[in-house]
Order: C-alpha cells, then sequence, then structure tokens
C-alpha cells in the first residue's frame, strides 16, 4: 500500500531513468549479438492494475516466448522479456541457422529453445549489470527460465509478490522494435521490470530520492 | 455451442456469476486457480480466478476477497446462496494451479500453483461441496469457459489444445 500511496511524479521519472539505462545495455548487447539495428522506445512507467498489466503485453490469451527471472540481492524483482513468437522465431533462425524452425512444430527443438534461452539470458543480464553500476546495489539474477504460453499465465507469476500487498503493480516498460523486420511495424519485443513492494524504497535511497520528496 | 452465446469474463483476482444463457470465462490461468461452483438444477455458477492460497498472506489493511482461495471461496458460496442456489446441490470443477517456469529456488512463492490448488480443494471439502472434475498443475496456461446449463467446463491450452471437463 504505501509505496503506491507515496510515489510522485520525481520518483516515476527516476523508474523510468532505471528502464532506459537497463534497457539500453540491453538493446546494445542484442544489436551486437544480431549485428544489426535494433531501436528502442522511451520507457513507460506506468501504475496499472494486474488486468491493465495482461493488456500491455498484448492481452492474457495472447501467445509469447518470454524469458523470466528473479532478482535477488539488495532490491529483489522479477523480470520478463517478452517476444511475439514471430519475433522470437526469427531471433531464433539468425541464431541457429535453422531457416526451417517454426512455433508449429511439438516438440521445440532443443537447440532452438536453448538459443532463445541464452538471449534472454544475455540481455536480462546486461539489463541487471547496468542497473546494478547505476545505483550501486548488489543485484544478482536467477537463472532465467523460458516459456512459451499465454501471457496471463506468465505474467501473473511475476506479481504473486506483489499481490500479497497491494491490486496494482509498477511496472517499468521497455518496448523494442526490429528494423529489419518486414512484416507490419508493431512492438516486437518487451522488457517488463517489477521490483518487489520493499525494493521501491532501497532503489530510490540508492539514487538519492527520498521517500517523500 | 454457438457462436452468439454472451460470455461474462471474469479477470485476474475476480470473481462473477451466471445464469444461462450465459457463459462465464476466466484467460490466462497460470499457477493461478479457477474455481467455478455451480447449481446445475437453477443453471447458476460462479467463477473465481484465485491468485493466492490465503488471506493471512495479506500484507496491509482492505484487501481483495477474490484474490485468495480462503475468502473467494466463501464469497463465491454466499453468492450463490443468496441468487437462489441450494446448498446441497453445490459442485466444484477446478483447473489452473501450473508450474509456469521450473526453478531450483528453495523460495516457497515459486511452488504457489500447488499451493492453490491445496488450498482450494480444502474451503471446497469445509462447505462439503464435491469436486467433480479437475484440471490441475503441469506447467501450461489454460483458458477456461463454463456453461451454467450443460454444466460442462471448456479448457484451452498451448500444447495440449482443447477438451471439455
Amino acid at each position: 500500500m504505501s509505496f503506491l500511496e507515496k510515489i510522485s511524479t520525481v520518483h516515476l521519472d527516476v523508474l523510468k531513468e532505471v528502464g532506459n539505462i537497463g534497457a539500453g545495455n540491453a538493446a546494445t548487447a542484442l544489436s551486437t549479438l544480431l549485428n544489426k539495428k535494433i531501436d528502442m522506445r522511451v520507457p513507460k512507467v506506468r501504475v496499472v492494475s494486474f488486468d491493465e498489466m495482461m493488456e500491455m503485453a498484448g492481452g492474457p490469451e495472447n501467445i509469447v516466448a518470454s524469458v523470466f527471472l528473479r532478482i535477488e540481492g539488495d532490491a529483489p524483482g522479477s523480470m520478463f522479456f517478452v517476444l511475439s513468437l514471430e519475433q522470437a522465431s526469427t531471433f531464433i533462425k539468425e541464431m541457429t541457422g535453422d531457416s526451417q524452425f517454426s512455433f508449429e512444430k511439438l516438440p521445440y527443438d532443443e537447440i532452438a529453445m536453448s538459443a532463445l534461452q541464452e538471449l534472454g539470458n544475455i540481455l536480462s543480464g546486461s539489463y541487471l549489470s547496468s542497473l546494478s553500476d547505476f545505483t550501486k546495489l548488489d543485484l544478482y539474477p536467477s537463472v532465467p527460465a523460458l516459456s512459451i504460453d499465454m501471457v496471463g499465465a506468465i505474467i501473473s507469476y511475476g506479481l504473486i509478490e506483489l499481490s500479497q500487498v497491494s491490486d496494482f503493480a509498477i511496472v517499468i516498460d521497455t518496448a523494442l522494435d526490429d528494423d529489419d523486420y518486414n512484416g507490419p511495424k508493431s512492438v516486437k519485443g518487451h522488457f517488463f521490470l517489477l521490483p518487489d513492494p520493499d525494493s521501491f524504497e532501497i532503489i530510490f535511497r540508492a539514487l538519492g530520492v527520498t521517500e517523500n520528496e | 455451442m454457438n457462436d452468439t452465446v454472451q460470455v461474462i469474463k471474469v479477470g485476474i483476482a475476480d470473481m462473477n456469476i451466471v445464469r444461462t444463457p450465459y457463459h462465464i470465462r476466466t484467460s490466462g490461468l497460470g499457477s493461478c486457480v479457477g474455481v467455478v461452483i455451480y447449481d446445475q438444477g437453477k443453471e447458476l455458477a460462479g467463477l473465481a480466478h484465485v491468485m493466492l492460497p490465503d488471506s493471512t498472506l495479506a500484507k496491509g489493511g482492505a484487501f481483495n476477497i477474490a484474490k485468495y482461495a480462503d475468502t473467494a471461496v466463501k464469497e463465491l458460496v454466499n453468492r450463490l446462496l443468496k441468487n437462489g442456489a441450494r446448498d446441497y446441490s453445490l459442485k466444484a470443477k477446478l483447473a489452473g494451479g501450473a508450474q509456469m517456469f521450473q526453478f531450483s529456488s528453495s523460495n516457497d512463492m515459486m511452488r504457489i500453483g500447488p499451493r492453490n490448488v491445496e488450498a482450494v480443494k480444502r474451503e471446497l471439502a469445509a462447505y462439503k461441496i464435491a469436486i467433480v472434475g479437475e484440471d490441475v498443475g503441469g506447467n501450461s496456461g489454460r483458458t477456461i469457459e463454463f456453461d451454467p446449463k450443460t454444466c460442462l467446463l471448456h479448457i484451452r491450452t498451448v500444447n495440449k489444445g482443447v477438451f471439455n471437463l
């Protein structure tokens, strides 16, 4: 409850900067990995209900590929890297050189899944380490887990900690665009950072913003 | 099932009740549990999308009763009875409680799916409501839709297709 009632525009701006730095580094890593241009949108920081959070990722039934990891250390939280299936298979094809790959075939190819998990690992790792440098906080990622399923089923996992305290989440959302993609121009990937309730104060304090600002 | 049926949607940590000809539906159940309690004779059904096992986990004052297994089942039963359901004819079906990600972490929160299922079953047993069908656990998300007339629970998953319970 408390952190939501006290949050101000200054706090939201600080969180936006957190998203900017983290995702900026991750986008650079992705660009280097794939050797192509990746565009990043200005991060959005929003206070949303759980249902609105699902809508941000395309609605609860939308099927996505998502890498999830828990952040341990000084400021625990959850992080998701969410990709549409088209974009995930484009990345898989580029990384593995397997142009036949498709999410239609079951079970999914093991090499492809491993590549996608590694992609998530590299990106969230670079997000987190830049965040850790910026805040001087010790943040450790858990081993990332990959899931290809409905948005509702995936995202609700990251809301468990929050849901004990509140019916709202503060989400730092950074969208990525892939310039080479020839399909319709729309958002191709999202980073969602969901700090645990107690972590907000720690992040703000580490950045020199007091709680009542 | 024809295409013109009206469907009432239930969001995350939410609940509602319906009568024929309406259907009731909730999307994207992961570790959450969708519990349907119904009275077939009255063609009346309620659905809750439960997120956490126990309201004692709530930190802070006011909380959303649809979010916790114990308070959600209680409220659902009360609403059904108030709307004419007969307590002796109530039955239940449930789905969800999956383990979406495999972690070696010892954090109890990561086992939330199975804990939600246990909690819902415990509450239903306390009200002596029989569970006539369940599709719980596993590691895939589910979308469920219930028709109070046929009392069939339609379950859709990404990898295992569609079936009725």
